[in-house]
């Protein structure tokens, strides 16, 4: 954390839903009565493309950016796009990574190969980097699509915002219907 | 009451709450979003319509303005070239009620074909442009830009740009205030614009140029923030964020008014500290002006005009210039990025156009292009599209390749629905009357999809979700004189390739139109999927060929260690195109 503002980056790839759980996020912040930004960047990202999202909340933001190599979180919904920006954590940030291969139809061609142990050189430079098995505990909670608000929980214990807020907003933004399974699955993915 | 709301959303409420009644846009990246959200939350007090292109929508709204309603144009910045006509002559005649011109820029591209810096067609068209930094800005913007419109009696440049577009922050919301307009009045040495007219009135804009000058020294818009006094920043729009995070101990002064300049506040401010600076994305607009006016200022020597601003560039920007302590960045800041394989774009699973782009490929036409989801066919293992310039560029492209005569083999254009009725047809009319040969393909997808699924003329629906008539693309294009049109199933290969065959070995102009939908637009599209018999499969690479996002190789491998394909029954659609290119049946309908 810099001048009091908390840099969060969540990433994946365009239809995993990168672009629901930073706005939950950042609607968290906002409630808690921070000043609150998010970016990414529609268009071409959608079609299977790399997705980002910069959260950013504090006393008072700025940038809606954050600055290379000041993300105090990682939270990466694919391995490989773990890998793709591991290198913007801060020194002693938190990094949480899905355990979830995406493998992209450029590999079909032969010209690139999806990367090996992505772990390992995922925890070069996080050495703590957490792997969370989200899709096995979606599926113990019985609904394979509650993987991201299991890791929105997951990365909830390294931000200090307050859980009740949390469940207030997800209960709010959740998709109609589904309010109580997902407040079930981020107190899953909070105390995994 | 507060939100979260992006720029676009934003400055769609700011539509709504000061009062603006009428809304016309052709949809952009980045400024789609303004529109939808007008016509989902507000489209009981504002009107809102997709309008066939930008110099359309700038009519219209022009239109409505004369007519006293408070109205926005909005559009993307290379939309303001196709506006550019009107533009030119509405700084002219002024406006009736307000008239918001919305141009969205996109620093880095990230889905346009140039970065072009829409500033300058404010100080072009000599009109007031306003840039703000952040969605509160968007919104509060919209109500100091149809108060000035109204006041100086002219048209308002409001420029976004991506990164506040589709950017979100906090915005405090307000209630709906609505001003009072008669309806249009005759005044034709105003609104007609014959020489004699328009010379009188050219006089007026300079005039309202130097009265908007003395506004600009006046108005909050732009404001100095005093702190220390080594380092003075000019800055404005999205800039303006990254200096106050980069710069904290700098004094700035604040552009909300980007055009024209304060050069009265600058020169105060240029006093009052050491070092004078602009920090501005795109091009030296401030900083040329500026230094014409006698000021002594750096800019673009140490921030570049290529792509967009953000921290990290400031910052760099300062260290160079001896003025700020390298420590500022997080060691981290120059770790290098780990090599990690790309994931460009890819047109979709069962997306009706890559039956067309098969076919091409395999009668080794060159394929002029334009602007729209198709043109993700240049991108490998496809690689069919030739050509991209701006929208319409297609069918003349292919004309004048083929006219000058010089390249060996056939040139076909290609170009989506939407794209040609935006500025297709007059293209096609035009390479009618001057004989063309070419053929001329439209894949009709019946959308307007790179954008994110908007109706157009075509699709029978208007913004505002009503029924209405769609246009008959045949008709028209038999009305400029095409004998030959032919509709083909693009996920019928044969059919596809032998019409193509057929009307490229012709002596006379045609047209090919593709009948299939967007797989996404207005609804998802899913028939049951296809699976690769990994027994016949012999990794012969073609199905790779089509370039679908659900084909990838497996981990079986055939004798020389080539993978075989497999697909994802999730996600592939059943469309068949990699079963039609599969010399060994090894594609099958998947039992379900």
């Amino acid at each position: 954390m810099k001048n009091g503002i908390t840099n969060v980056l969540i990433v994946g790839v365009g239809g995993q839903g990168v672009l629901l759980a930073s706005e939950i996020l950042t609607e968290v912040a906002r409630v808690m009565g921070l000043d609150a930004k998010k970016s990414e960047v529609h268009g071409m990202s959608q079609r299977g493309g790399v997705v980002t999202s910069h959260v950013r909340f504090g006393k008072k933001v700025y940038s809606p950016l954050i600055p290379s190599g000041e993300a105090d979180v990682i939270l990466a919904f694919e391995l490989a796009e773990g890998l793709r920006w591991v290198h913007e954590l801060t020194e002693g940030g938190t990094f949480i990574v899905n355990d979830h291969r995406l493998v992209p139809p450029i590999t079909a061609t032969g010209l690139f190969s999806y990367p090996e142990d992505v772990m390992d050189r995922i925890r070069a430079h996080a050495p703590d980097a957490k792997l969370v098995e989200a899709t096995d505990i979606a599926k113990g909670l019985g609904n394979p699509r509650l993987v991201n608000t299991i890791l929105l929980g997951v990365m909830s214990r390294a931000i200090d915002l307050s859980e009740e807020k949390w469940l207030e907003v997800i209960e709010r933004m959740a998709p109609k219907g589904t309010g109580e399974l997902n407040k079930k699955a981020f107190l899953a993915g909070r105390s995994s | 009451m507060e939100m979260l709301l992006s720029g676009n959303e934003a400055l769609a409420r700011g539509v709504f709450e000061y009062g603006g009644e009428f809304a016309s846009a052709y949809p952009g990246t980045p400024s789609t979003e303004i529109l939808q959200t007008i016509a989902r939350y507000f489209k009981d007090d504002v009107y809102a319509e997709w309008a066939i292109n930008e110099k359309v929508a700038l009519e219209v709204a022009v239109g409505a303005s004369y007519g006293g309603a408070r109205s926005v144009a909005v559009m993307k910045h290379v939309g303001v070239n196709v506006a550019a006509d009107p533009l030119m002559s509405l700084t002219y005649t002024g406006v009736g009620a307000g008239l918001i011109l919305v141009s969205a820029d996109d620093p880095s591209l990230h889905s346009s074909q140039n970065e072009q810096d829409n500033r300058y067609y404010g100080k072009f068209a000599s009109i007031p442009v306003l840039e703000p930094s952040d969605s509160q800005e968007a919104k509060d913007f919209v109500k100091a830009a149809f108060e000035i419109s109204e006041q100086f009696d002219t048209p308002v440049l409001l420029r976004v740009t991506t990164r506040i577009s589709h950017s979100k922050g906090i915005v405090s919301l307000g209630e709906r205030e609505t001003v009072e307009h008669g309806g249009f009045e005759r005044n034709i040495t105003k609104y007609v614009m014959v020489p004699a007219h328009a010379a009188k009135r050219h006089k007026i804009v300079i005039d309202r140029l130097e009265a908007l000058k003395e506004y600009a020294e006046k108005t909050d818009l732009n404001r100095i923030e005093w702190n220390g006094t080594d380092v003075g920043i000019v800055t404005g729009s999205i800039s303006y964020q990254h200096v106050k995070e980069a710069m904290p101990e700098a004094s700035v002064l604040k552009l909300g008014m980007g055009y024209p300049l304060p050069m009265k506040k600058i020169a105060t401010f240029a006093a009052g500290v050491k070092n004078l600076f602009v920090v501005e994305e795109l091009e030296p607009f401030y900083e040329e002006q500026i230094r014409a006016a006698g000021i002594e200022v750096e800019g673009k020597k140490y921030f570049s005009n290529w792509l967009e601003l953000n921290v990290d560039r400031v910052r760099d920007g300062f260290i160079e210039a001896g003025l700020l302590d390298a420590s500022v960045k997080s060691p981290n800041a120059s770790a290098e990025p780990e090599d990690v394989l790309p994931r460009p774009p890819v047109l979709c699973s069962g997306c009706p156009h890559r039956g067309i782009m098969v076919a091409m490929k395999k009668l080794k036409l060159y394929t002029t292009g334009d602007i729209g989801c198709y043109t993700l066919g240049a991108l490998p293992p496809l690689s069919q599209i030739d050509t991209c310039l701006c929208m319409g560029a297609s069918i003349g492209h292919a004309f004048g390749i083929t006219k000058a005569g010089k390249t060996e083999g056939k040139v076909v254009s290609l170009i989506g629905d939407s794209t040609f009725l935006h500025s297709g047809i007059t293209s096609l009319a035009s390479a009618v009357y001057n004989k063309a040969t070419t053929t001329n393909i439209i894949v009709d997808n019946r959308i307007t999809a790179m954008t994110g699924g908007q109706d157009n003329p075509g699709t029978s629906r208007t913004l505002m979700g009503e029924e209405t008539h769609a246009v008959d693309l045949k008709a028209i294009c038999r009305a400029v004189g095409v004998e030959h049109i032919r509709e083909v199933d693009p996920y019928d290969l044969d059919e596809t390739i032998t019409a193509l065959r057929e009307e490229t070995a012709r002596e006379a102009p045609s047209v090919v139109i593709t009948n299939r939908p967007c797989m996404l637009f207005p609804k998802k599209i899913k028939d049951a999927p296809y699976t690769v018999v990994l027994e016949k499969c012999i990794a012969c690479g073609l199905c790779f060929g089509v370039g679908c996002p659900s084909i990838s190789a497996s981990d079986e491998k055939n004798e020389k260690g080539k993978p075989k394909a497999e697909i994802d029954p999730l996600t592939c659609t059943g469309c068949t195109i990699c079963a039609q290119v599969c010399n060994s049946n090894a594609i099958v309908p998947l039992e379900q």
